[in-house]
């Protein structure tokens, strides 16, 4: 089944294009990982996939219906950073998500139904490995622990899929792995849908089952604003494949190496 | 967080390097510890204090019946006056009658500034079309400077407390509008599309994620208009008024009544403090979020 469809998409800044004829058909289930250059347009299309953005061009449908042109609770998201909400401790923050859809008018449950939700929170903080921590706030938790709380709080609400954006980018190597582990087992027990972009290649082709990456298919030196990324390869992956970076993309990792 | 042990590493480098470094520090690093600190923070107070003694009792010597600097005696007597006898004429004590005016001008004016300055500051800050609709309007009208537009308040509102207040109001309200609106603005985008993801609506993403954050932010510049608002209500009680702080230093400045003055501005600056502090302790306690990692730097 095809979760995520895009249509011949474009996205334009006045005279300057970001993406080009994006056509992509994300199946249900799929843990897909975009990489490519910097600027390439990987957060641009995870922010039309968010609706955050509309395409200037084509468009986008979300289980055959076209999608809701602004964010709401069946895409889930993680940013690099600031996805938590500095003002609410970890507990609060995953509640946030129930407290939305249970209570319009304040925010805020009471009584039976707060209690049910809160054991829904404490559970799934526990699963993220937050069990002890459900009173701090994000301000006193390590950059691992933060991304585990964003995670959280955007499961919380089921959402059909789930956007990471670079969500592991800013962690250390071991932290890194950690995460790895947990977001792969969230997958396998939520069937998720993911779309993860990353600078990291190796995490790419380690995490998703398949492999999007962005880059500029044709280039104008006078104008290199003239021409926008679409997806140059896509390498769907099966179990077996998983872990290996094919020769195809090896460069990209010598570049991204430079880039440091 | 781990903090690194400044003291303790800086004198392990000095046992184990043979060529260590002078060890006097930077100016820029030593840094005043526990009760030091509060000793130095004392002595230019006592200092002042000291220097207005000497200056006072030097005078007196010279002229017993000097008004400009007066020994603390004089004030004294002029406090027992002011602030612990009622005056025959009103049968009211005009310290108190004073303060209470005063503070009843200033609470009124700043009560509604926090309010206009909670709407406006994050409907202008959170959303795009009331940002361009009353952007502009508030940019301008806080450049006005707004002793200029006390006439006018006396012609439109009378000599009454109506003027007064409003003058208040609009000397701070502006600016705290602008700060708070652009503090409300600078929450980072990912989490007011954060907010959207997680089901909450416009009304939800001001209350629950636009509101708490800018409640510290508001307590902050409340803190920093007391001051100007302070300037504001003595204007406009030097000018016109028949009771309030500001009246009363005015109207005793005729005789050069120094020894009813300086206890008065104490005074005004204790209330000052007092309010700041009141204001400090419970951002403290309501968003303990906010005050957080905060260092004493
Ligand atoms: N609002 C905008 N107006 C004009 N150009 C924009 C705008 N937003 C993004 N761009 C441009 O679109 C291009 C793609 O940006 P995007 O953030 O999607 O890249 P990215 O692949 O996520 O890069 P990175 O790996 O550095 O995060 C960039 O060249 C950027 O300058
Ligand atoms: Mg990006």
């Amino acid at each position: 089944m095809i979760a995520l469809s895009f249509r011949n998409v474009w996205v334009e800044y006045r005279d300057k294009v970001v993406l080009e004829r994006v056509s992509l058909d994300i199946e249900d289930g799929a843990f897909v990982s975009i990489v490519g250059p910097s600027g390439a347009g990987k957060s641009t299309f995870l922010r039309l996939a968010l609706g955050q953005e509309a395409p200037s061009r084509g468009h986008i449908l979300l289980d055959a219906e076209p999608l809701d042109p602004e964010p709401g609770p069946d895409r889930g998201v993680v940013f690099q950073r600031y996805s938590v909400f500095p003002h609410m401790n970890a507990l609060d923050n995953v509640l946030f998500g129930l407290e939305c859809a249970g209570s319009p008018g304040f925010g805020r449950l009471l009584g039976r139904p707060r209690r049910a939700a809160r054991d829904r929170a404490v559970a799934l903080l526990e699963r993220v490995g937050l069990g002890h921590s459900l009173k701090a706030y994000p301000r006193t938790l390590s950059g691992g622990m933060q991304q585990r709380l964003a995670i959280a709080q955007a499961l919380i609400t089921r959402p059909r899929i789930l956007l990471l954006d670079e969500p592991f980018g800013a962690l250390d190597p071991g932290v890194r792995l950690d995460m790895h582990v947990l977001i792969d087992e969230l997958w396998r027990e939520h069937g998720l849908t993911i779309l993860m972009v990353t600078h990291d290649i190796k995490e790419a082709f380690k995490l998703g089952t398949r492999v999007i990456a962005f880059d500029k298919r044709r280039h104008d030196e006078q104008a290199p604003h003239r021409y926008g990324s679409t997806a140059v390869y896509d390498f769907p992956l099966d179990e077996k494949k998983r872990q290996g970076v094919p020769a195809a993309l090896e460069h990209m990792l010598d570049e991204n190496r430079a880039i440091g | 967080m781990f903090k690194w042990p400044r003291t303790e590493s800086s004198r392990t480098c000095d046992l184990n390097l043979e060529l260590a470094a002078p060890t006097m520090r930077r100016l820029l690093n030593a840094r005043p510890r526990g009760g030091g600190q509060v000793l130095l923070g004392l002595l230019p107070i006592l200092g002042l204090i000291l220097l207005y003694l000497l200056v006072a009792s030097a005078r007196h010597a010279e002229n017993p019946r000097d008004k400009i600097i007066p020994i603390p005696s004089a004030m004294a007597a002029a406090v027992q006056i002011m602030a612990f006898e009622a005056d025959p004429r009103t049968g009211e004590v005009p310290m108190v009658a004073d303060t209470k005016a005063s503070l009843r001008r200033l609470g009124i004016a700043i009560g509604l500034s926090a309010i206009t300055t909670l709407v406006l500051g994050l409907m202008i800050g959170l959303l795009p079309y009331v940002r361009a609709g009353l952007g502009p309007l508030v940019a301008t009208i806080s450049v006005i400077p707004p002793i200029a537009i006390l006439p006018i308040l006396f012609i439109i509102f009378g000599l009454g407390e109506t003027s007064k207040v409003v003058l208040i109001f609009l000397g701070i309200t502006p600016v705290m509008v602008r700060d708070l609106a652009s503090h409300v603005a600078s929450i980072p985008e990912e989490q007011i599309v954060k907010a959207q993801t997680l089901g909450a609506s416009t009304w939800l993403t001001l209350v629950r994620v636009a509101l708490p954050q800018a409640m510290p932010r508001l307590i902050d510049s409340l803190r920093l208009a007391l001051c100007p608002a302070w300037v504001y209500l003595i204007s406009a009680e030097a000018i016109a008024a028949d009771v309030g702080l500001g009246y009363r230093i005015f109207l005793v400045r005729r005789y050069l009544a120094m020894d009813t003055i300086l206890p008065y501005v104490v005074w005004i600056s204790i209330l000052a403090v007092v309010m700041d502090f009141a204001l400090l302790s419970f951002s403290r306690a309501a968003y303990p979020w906010a005050h957080t990692e905060r260092t004493a730097r």
